[in-house]
């Protein structure tokens, strides 16, 4: 670690820390009753304020990380070298520099986690409204499609999607994971809509001859926000999670890239040795499914619908 | 006989789901590139490979192949596994008990734990003993299921080495001395693999359990429990556990997948003989029909128990049955 990466370590920490502390002032001065329930427990503020600074690190990952992550600093020297100053988080089996590794695995990881979830659940968000606003067959034959998806264990259609496509790219592996993880979001989106087109304003915009596409998406998605963003920050954190199992059973990303999950999957034959390179990224992993996990508890409790004041 | 015609129905419906998900796997192989023998970059001599192909059948057109494996599938026949060179049935016969003891530990541990937690939490909500357990539970809640295995192997099975790092059973020892040794010894062996699974499904159950009992308790009629003077322990387990229980009933459907998904990762792990190891090894050597009755098997497990967390909550919740009889009259009427 030289001093240039410490700094810029600590200007990553002050921008989190800021950003977050600005917008639950913001929040809490104009915004009313519903910001200040969502930063009410202090987990969220500190789940939001983690997911901010591990974005702010894989984005000035080169300024953060004071090695290449994938040199071979000195494989007879330096391989499994404990923490130490210059190496802030150990070496790896390979003598390549785990923090390093660590950082810009948050690229990849984080990017297949968003990626990943943003196609999920736009997929489920648009399934689930079509078929809970046309009902009748569109509604029986996408929700029976739903039910099968649900019923084979998603590991099974990644498994053989990668493993029989071997060698699949980054943007391929977003697209599987996208097309095999919407399932659940559209089961979601398709209950809330059902409730909400029975309401009164959807009622009235049929009624003045509002188009089906108009009405799903200026009426009824925007009242269905709350569910979908929940569900969003949950399948961030579960494709996450999908990523590093399929790395870890070694036929995700391909090495010599870093990803949270390729980096378990690489030292775990030497964790007796030298824990630190495999605990490191288990526990980046289990951060920002945490962190997302409360941000998601924070948006519900913000916009729960059995706590709202009565309109 | 409305509980019957909704039965009917429901099994009709999860056959179908069955059959569709081996029609989707069957798609899936045969969408990809490559095959068993016969491929790109292959060493074995064409001639054997045409041979090997004519002989499995694997030459004939696709819906001829699909229609025979359907036929098969309905007298109960999964077909012939070319890379362990034996019937399909057999190695799974031999590998869904293990993974069966291993999902049902686990299962218990994660139920009994992530209750009893869910309970005390919501007992103390907000409160201290509450919001520390709140954490542990997230954090263990979001842990890469592997990640922990392989931690809780590095202590306790190699560190300390209180239990056994892998494998079924003793192979020496179990043989040997008679089958109560060999009940134990499984035990024994599962402690590890099965705590894994177990501890990330019981800190979602906490989570979930303490959210359904918080949601209970405003309710009127634990007011009225109250109210009327029931003591608190009974107003907690009769009137706020019964109905929480509720909709926990439906967490069991969804517990399986999980299991199930875990499984792969911990019989690899832990050298555990399972039928989540044996479909990740059939699908790196494009065992076809070996991959198709592993995912047959896997979803028919998940279609189950959905079915069986249906029938618990249509029992433990009389308004259920009379809305499901309601449905099933608008649709025969």
């Amino acid at each position: 670690m030289t001093l240039g990466t410490w700094f810029a370590l600590g200007v990553a920490l002050v921008l989190a820390a800021e950003f977050v502390r600005a917008l639950r002032q913001r929040g809490l001065r104009q915004r009313g009753e519903r910001w200040r329930r969502f930063f009410r427990h202090r987990t969220t503020a500190w789940g939001l304020g983690i997911l901010t600074f591990l974005v702010i690190v894989a984005v000035a990952a080169p300024l953060i990380a004071p090695f290449d992550p994938n040199r071979q600093l000195d494989i007879i020297q330096l391989k499994n070298q404990a923490p130490s100053w210059t190496f802030l988080l150990g070496t790896d089996v390979l003598s390549r520099d785990v923090w390093s590794r660590a950082v810009y695995g948050a690229r990849v990881s984080l990017g297949i986690g968003a990626l990943g979830a943003l196609m999920a659940v736009s997929l489920g968000t648009l399934v689930g409204a079509i078929a809970g606003y046309y009902q009748r067959w569109v509604d029986a034959v996408l929700m029976r499609g739903v039910d099968v998806g649900l019923a084979l264990p998603r590991i099974f259609i990644l498994l053989m999607a990668v493993a029989l496509w071997d060698g699949l790219p980054f943007a391929a592996l977003v697209i599987v994971i996208g097309l095999t993880s919407w399932f659940g979001t559209s089961r979601l989106v398709r209950s809330e809509v059902l409730a909400l087109r029975q309401q009164d304003f959807v009622v009235a915009a049929r009624a003045l001859g509002a188009q089906s596409g108009r009405i799903i998406f200026r009426h009824v998605l925007p009242n269905a926000a709350a569910p979908i963003i929940v569900s969003a920050a949950l399948s961030v954190g579960n494709v996450l999670l999908l990523e590093a199992s399929l790395s870890f059973l070694g036929i995700g990303i391909k090495p010599p890239d870093p990803t949270w999950g390729n980096m378990i999957a690489d030292n775990a034959p030497s964790i007796y040795s030298a824990p630190w390179s495999t605990i490191v990224p288990g526990l980046a992993i289990a951060l920002v499914v945490m962190s997302l996990n409360a941000v998601a508890d924070g948006v519900q409790e913000a916009l729960d619908p059995h706590e709202r004041e009565p309109a | 006989m409305t509980v019957a015609a909704w039965l009917l129905r429901r099994l009709v419906a999860s056959i179908a789901i069955i059959v569709a998900v081996v029609t989707f796997v069957f798609i899936l192989i045969h969408l990809a590139p490559g095959r068993p023998c016969g491929g790109r970059d292959e060493i074995v001599d064409p001639t054997i490979c045409e041979q090997v192909n004519r002989q499995m059948g694997f030459d004939r057109p696709i819906l001829e192949q699909y229609g025979l494996y359907l036929v098969a599938l309905a007298h109960g026949n999964l077909g012939y596994s070319f890379s362990l060179r034996r019937p399909v049935r057999d190695a799974i016969d031999d590998t869904l008990p293990f993974t069966l003891q291993l999902a049902g530990v686990a299962l218990v541990l994660d139920f009994l734990l992530g209750l009893a937690l869910g309970i005390y939490q919501a007992r103390r909500a907000n409160r201290l003993p509450d919001v520390i357990l709140g954490n542990v539970t997230l954090f263990v809640y979001s842990l890469p299921t592997f990640w922990l295995a392989l931690l809780l192997l590095l202590v306790f099975g190699e560190k300390l080495a209180w239990f056994p790092v892998g494998g079924p059973s003793d192979p020496v020892l179990c043989p040997v001395i008679d089958s109560a040794f060999c009940v134990a010894d499984r035990l024994w062996h599962l402690v590890l693999p099965a705590t894994t699974l177990g501890l990330v499904g019981a800190a979602g159950t906490a989570r979930f359990q303490r959210a359904a009992m918080l949601a209970v308790a405003s309710q009127d009629y634990i007011r009225t429990a109250r109210a009327k003077g029931v003591p608190e322990r009974r107003v907690v387990l009769h009137h706020q556990l019964r109905n929480a229980l509720l909709s926990f009933i439906t967490r069991f459907g969804l517990a399986l997948p999980f299991l199930l998904t875990g499984a792969v990762l911990i019989e690899t792990i832990f050298a555990w003989p399972g039928m989540g190891r044996l479909g990740f090894e059939a699908i790196l050597t494009r065992d076809y029909p070996l991959v198709t009755a592993t995912a047959l098997i896997a979803s028919t497990i998940v279609v189950a128990g959905n079915l069986v967390a249906d029938l618990l909550l249509g029992v433990a919740d009389p308004r259920l049955r009379v809305r499901a009889a309601e449905d099933l009259d608008i649709v025969t009427a």
